[in-house]
């Protein structure tokens, strides 16, 4: 029975543990057990408290038992980035500045999982304050991807990624700043979204880059990422660039899984050089599909989507170096070489020196440079006039087309290491998913098969309008559909046991 | 270390001094800037926190609406104008009382611009043009521990209380203010005045200088007499209370011009105001030159009052000071100089008030400024804080007006309510403070009187009315005050010379 | 060569990074090469292109002047390194406040 729970999803542990077919506790344990199993070789969590697992379900139980209506993730067990503050579990953003560190309140995402039911397992591995796309950056060492665990499981929400691949938690949470949900999504074959910017809470989400961060579910289904996506998206006055509209309607979306009519726009700029050609063969049989099933395809140019990197990377560090700036050695966190004559000075320089990674002050050092005077004009006002460019090219293209697709990430999951100390390689990782996040519109990445080269998975990027979340839904749990009825059934039955 | 100075009438005939002033005010709304922890002076340390004041990881900023109403009017009492949009900016710094380590500012698009305020010294107006005014937050406030005197050079260590930090300050920057000559100092302290009263007349601050809800920087600048080209300017701060502001410009003054003559250039520089010796010492200067990098605030969204919004702020505005002034003075009928008395000794509420009790003006304005200044005075108290009401001062003016006392028992009464004897009609009753109006008892005593004074009655009776005066005295002295003066003048007179 | 070693030292003490002599040779090499990169966005030089500074364009978001409950000062230090009388205790600062 066990062994059967993990592998089912999180829609239908939510419909067992309501019915009480399974009890929450039942579903926990099932969880606790394969995390026990695999987590030595994925290293995907941080931080498991089996007790305090154990009593979040018995109290989704109790309530079940007393008569409660259940919501359809009550019980169901979720993996939680280390980027969310929790009041009853260490919260270390993969940061060795933060070890330890326990948040006297939870983020706004933890406390809607709460409410929700959901039994958090944990907090999830991620590149050190969410800046990578490998979890080679966590201060706690790497997280290592199911499909092959000398591969990275992208990043910086490989810790989720991971997780919800090797089956140790049908959901987990992520936050993507410049992709950290969609690429790691794409690379360990699930699916992951990140909504509308603004369309879920910031509150209690350890900041990277404010003007981009936006948590987001992952799911191995479409339907998962849309329930979890549901459960704890929509207005929080705690956040003061949160939407107060209503969170569109993803669930029903990707209920619906149709894409008769709808047209779809390929992004002339995200293909060709630099992309593997088993990321691009799949990608064009996505595309096919799509129009096989009654989308109309066009191919679109967004010519400014090739400045996104580099204002990216511009605006990104820009806004880390000043929110990064308060782990300083006075109020919380790691202190060192405070021997009583060194000033506040010296030691907050020697403690971030010794707290903080190498890629955290690579950023650090580039955002203090862009936001220099005599530098701001030439590179972070630069950077937010490339914004606009996007913001514009995306406004042209959704008025031609419905959706825009591109592969995800332009390879698939590369060795761990490999791009260890080649900042600029690593970046490139995130070449598609960035214009995105610099306009603040919704996109999801949906698995679409298996790179001939390499047997890793592939994903497909859907991007739409802002506030356009279910449309992404929509789309993705189409291609799902079609795929997983050509395959047979979702890609992960493809993934080597562990 | 001492410091060399130029007398101040040799430093004015060489030297034309340019001023600026920057003054912060602290809003007195019920809850900080950006989080809904109170803002009560003087709780203990690190009780008045939460999340966000704190600048703990995750935490988020949301503008207090009150805070910009009450920045919105400051701006309208001073003839700014509201701009239609604005941002926040971040003033990236390291400081251990800033949580943060940025401060949450405006920076090139402030939300008040291009006022003034028109002060008045010796009969001049003087109009001060303001730059700008614009919202912020305040810091935390340490305690430095061992070294000499709990100053922040030669301490061991510091404690920082976070109570403050976040409270909302309104700073307010003057233009230049030029062309004062010798009289710099005054109109320096005439506009802290001026705009401490405004302040106070919105309601928006207690603008209490000794508790460092105002406080104020003041640039100064010296120009040799002649030249058109201004100097360099040095920034004092920490300058506390009103005297502080002239004596602080005055020093300046006399120490740049003596800078100046000696033939060496004035450091432009940061400097420390002291208050028990009036001087001002360098702040340390720093190995760099600041670099705040400000950006705007990612976590805030712009701000656009909307114009109906801010004119029914302005026509919420109370009568302001100078208009107040105007009034005042025509209705009582006052001098410049009688005007300038009342607003000083900070009678004006007070007179008002007993007016608004049923005196008359100008009795009611002689009570204030000259029996009970006196009694303030003699007790070192301000006159609103002595334990006597307007209505109290307006009941005694009545019992006067009707006969009942004379001022000598008025002024007797008056004693026994600030002594704390009660209400002006039980402290009649308990010491029997009544005029003798009885016509009979008053005839006896005057009888009396002309019986033992008869060299002085047969000078009246001999056409020497002024002799009366002697008369009327033993009539008082005999009834100990009680008599009516007028009467028993008029008794005497019509005795001896009809 | 679009930054030096010696700007990159300013960086670091701007920043408050106590960075090696090895550190700083590694770290300028890197951030020669990225600043290089990201200074592509200076082909883009039309001046008539408003800057974005926020993705979506929502103003006046205010809350209301009413008091939320605070942490205890328990909570509040809980996380402190050191502390002392009920506040943080930090090393000795050097700097005025600017």
């Amino acid at each position: 029975m066990s062994g059967e729970l993990v592998r089912r999803t999180a829609a239908e542990l939510g419909e067992l543990i309501a019915s009480g077919e399974a009890s929450a506790v039942e579903v926990a344990e099932a969880h606790l057990d394969r995390i026990a199993a695999v987590d030595g070789d994925v290293k995907a969590f941080l931080h498991v408290d089996r007790e305090l697992v154990l009593e979040q379900a018995r109290k989704v139980d109790a309530r079940r038992a007393r008569g409660d209506r259940l919501g359809p993730l009550a019980g169901v067990p979720v993996a939680h980035k280390d980027v969310f503050t929790t009041e009853d579990m260490p919260t270390t953003c993969g940061s060795k500045i933060l070890e330890g560190w326990r948040p006297p309140y939870d983020a706004t995402v933890t406390a809607r999982l709460r409410a929700a039911g959901l039994v958090i397992l944990g907090k999830t591995n991620m590149d050190e304050f969410a800046m990578g796309s490998s979890t080679e950056n966590s201060a706690f060492g790497p997280t290592h991807n199911p499909w092959d665990l000398t591969r990275v499981p992208g990043g910086s929400s490989g810790g989720s990624s991971a997780a919800v691949a090797a089956y140790e938690a049908p959901l987990g949470t992520g936050t993507d700043t410049g992709g950290s949900i969609r690429q790691p999504a794409s690379v360990t074959g699930i699916v992951g979204c990140k909504p509308t910017y603004g369309g879920s809470s910031r509150y209690g989400v350890i900041a990277f880059a404010s003007s981009l961060d936006t948590p987001g579910p992952f799911g191995r289904t479409v339907l998962d990422a849309a329930l979890l996506h549901d459960a704890f998206s929509g207005h929080d006055p705690c956040d003061s660039t949160s939407i107060d509209r209503p969170v569109p309607p993803v669930v029903e979306a990707a209920r619906r899984a149709d894409v008769a009519g709808l047209r779809v726009g390929v992004v002339k700029e995200f293909a060709g050089e630099g992309y593997q050609p088993g990321v691009l063969a799949r990608y064009t049989e996505a595309v096919e599909l799509l129009e096989s099933l009654g989308a109309k395809v066009a191919e679109i140019s967004c010519p400014h989507f090739t400045y996104a990197l580099p204002a990216y990377y511009l605006i990104a560090p820009s806004e880390c170096s000043s929110n990064l700036a308060r782990f300083d050695a006075m109020r919380y966190g790691l202190r060192v070489g405070d021997d009583g004559t060194r000033s506040a000075e010296e030691v907050m320089a020697l403690t971030r020196a010794a707290g903080f990674g190498a890629e955290v002050k690579r950023r650090i050092m580039l955002g203090t440079y862009a936001l220099s005077s005599g530098y701001y004009d030439a590179y972070y006002g630069k950077a937010q006039q490339v914004r606009t460019l996007i913001s514009r090219d995306f406004d042209a293209a959704f008025e031609q087309v419905d959706v825009l697709v591109s592969p995800t990430t332009p390879t698939t999951a590369f060795p761990i290491g490999e791009r260890a100390d080649d900042p600029m390689a690593m970046y490139l990782a995130d070449l598609c998913t960035i214009p995105s996040d610099l306009a603040g519109n919704a996109a999801i990445s949906v698995p679409c098969g298996l790179a001939g080269e390499d047997n890793l998975p592939v994903g497909l990027q859907i991007m739409a309008p802002v506030l356009g979340d279910d449309r992404v839904y929509r789309v993705g749990a189409a291609v799902e559909k079609a795929l997983h009825d050509r395959w047979g059934g979702p890609l992960l039955t493809e993934a080597p046991e562990l | 270390m001492t410091t060399t100075l130029l007398p101040y009438d040799e430093a004015m005939a060489k030297y034309e001094p340019v001023l600026g002033i920057e003054t912060h005010v602290e809003l007195g709304t019920t809850t900080k800037m950006f989080c809904g922890c109170p803002t009560t002076f003087g709780a203990p340390p690190n009780t008045q926190v939460c999340p966000v004041c704190l600048g703990l990881p995750g935490s988020l900023p949301v503008t207090n609406r009150a805070a910009i109403e009450g920045i919105i009017k400051i701006g309208l009492a001073l003839n700014c104008t509201i701009v239609e949009w604005c941002r926040f900016a971040r003033k990236n710094y390291f400081y251990p009382d800033m949580p943060k380590n940025f401060q949450i500012s405006q920076y090139d698009e402030p939300l008040c611009v291009d006022g003034y305020l028109d002060v008045e010294v010796d009969g001049r107006t003087y109009r001060v043009e303001i730059e700008r005014v614009h919202m912020e937050e305040d810091t935390g406030k340490s305690l430095h521990i061992g070294g000499r005197t709990g100053r922040i050079h030669g301490a061991d260590y510091s404690l920082v209380d976070y109570n403050r930090a976040g409270i909302p300050l309104v700073e307010i920057v003057t233009k230049p203010i030029v062309a004062t000559g010798e009289r710099a100092p005054l109109v320096a302290r005439a506009y802290a005045t001026e705009l401490r009263e405004l302040v106070r007349a919105l309601g928006v601050s207690d603008v209490r200088m000794e508790e460092g809800s105002m406080r104020c920087d003041v640039n100064v600048s010296l120009m040799p007499r002649g030249s058109a080209e201004w100097g360099i300017r040095t920034e004092t701060k920490n300058v506390n209370s009103l005297r502080s502001v002239e004596r602080a410009v005055r020093h300046e003054i006399e120490r740049q011009a003596a800078v100046l003559d000696g033939g060496d250039r004035v450091t432009q520089e940061t400097r420390h105001f002291h208050e028990e010796s009036g001087e001002t010492t360098s702040g340390r200067s720093k190995e760099e030159a600041q670099d705040y990098r400000y950006f705007p605030e990612p976590d805030l969204v712009p701000l656009a009052p909307e114009r109906e919004w801010v004119e029914r702020l302005r026509a919420s505005l109370p009568e302001l000071p100078a208009a107040r002034r105007a009034r005042v003075q025509a209705e009582w009928g006052l001098s410049d100089k009688e005007l300038q008395d009342v607003v000083n000794a900070g009678a004006l509420d007070l007179i008002e008030e007993t007016i608004a009790a049923g005196a008359d003006p100008t009795a009611a304005r002689k009570w204030w400024m000259n029996e009970l200044s006196r009694h303030a005075n003699e007790q070192g108290e301000e006159l609103a804080a002595l334990p006597i009401t307007a209505e109290q001062v307006a009941r005694i003016q009545a019992m006067v007006v009707a006969g009942e006392l004379n001022h000598k028992l008025a002024r007797q009464v008056f004693e026994g309510v600030l002594a704390g004897e009660g209400t002006p009609d039980e402290v009649v009753a308990a010491h029997g403070l009544k005029i003798v109006s009885d016509a009979g008892e008053l005839e006896a005593v005057v009888d009396q009187v002309i019986a033992d004074n008869p060299d002085a009655a047969d000078k009246v009776r001999g056409g020497k009315i002024a002799a009366a005066g002697a008369l009327v005295g033993a009539v008082m002295k005999a009834t100990r005050g009680q008599a009516d003066a007028a009467r028993a003048r008029e008794l005497i007179l019509k005795k001896l010379t009809s | 060569m679009s930054i030096t070693r010696d700007e990159v030292a300013h960086l670091a003490r701007l920043s408050r990074l106590a960075l090696g002599e090895e550190e700083l040779d590694h770290f300028a090499a890197q951030l020669d090469v990225i600043i290089g990169a990201v200074a592509r966005v200076q082909e883009v030089t039309a001046e008539d292109i408003p800057p974005t500074s926020h993705a979506l364009p929502l103003t006046n978001v205010f809350r209301p002047d009413e008091e939320r409950p605070c942490l205890t000062p328990e909570q509040a230090l809980s996380g402190a390194p050191a502390a002392e009388e009920q506040r943080f205790r930090v090393p000795r600062i050097l700097e005025e406040d600017s």
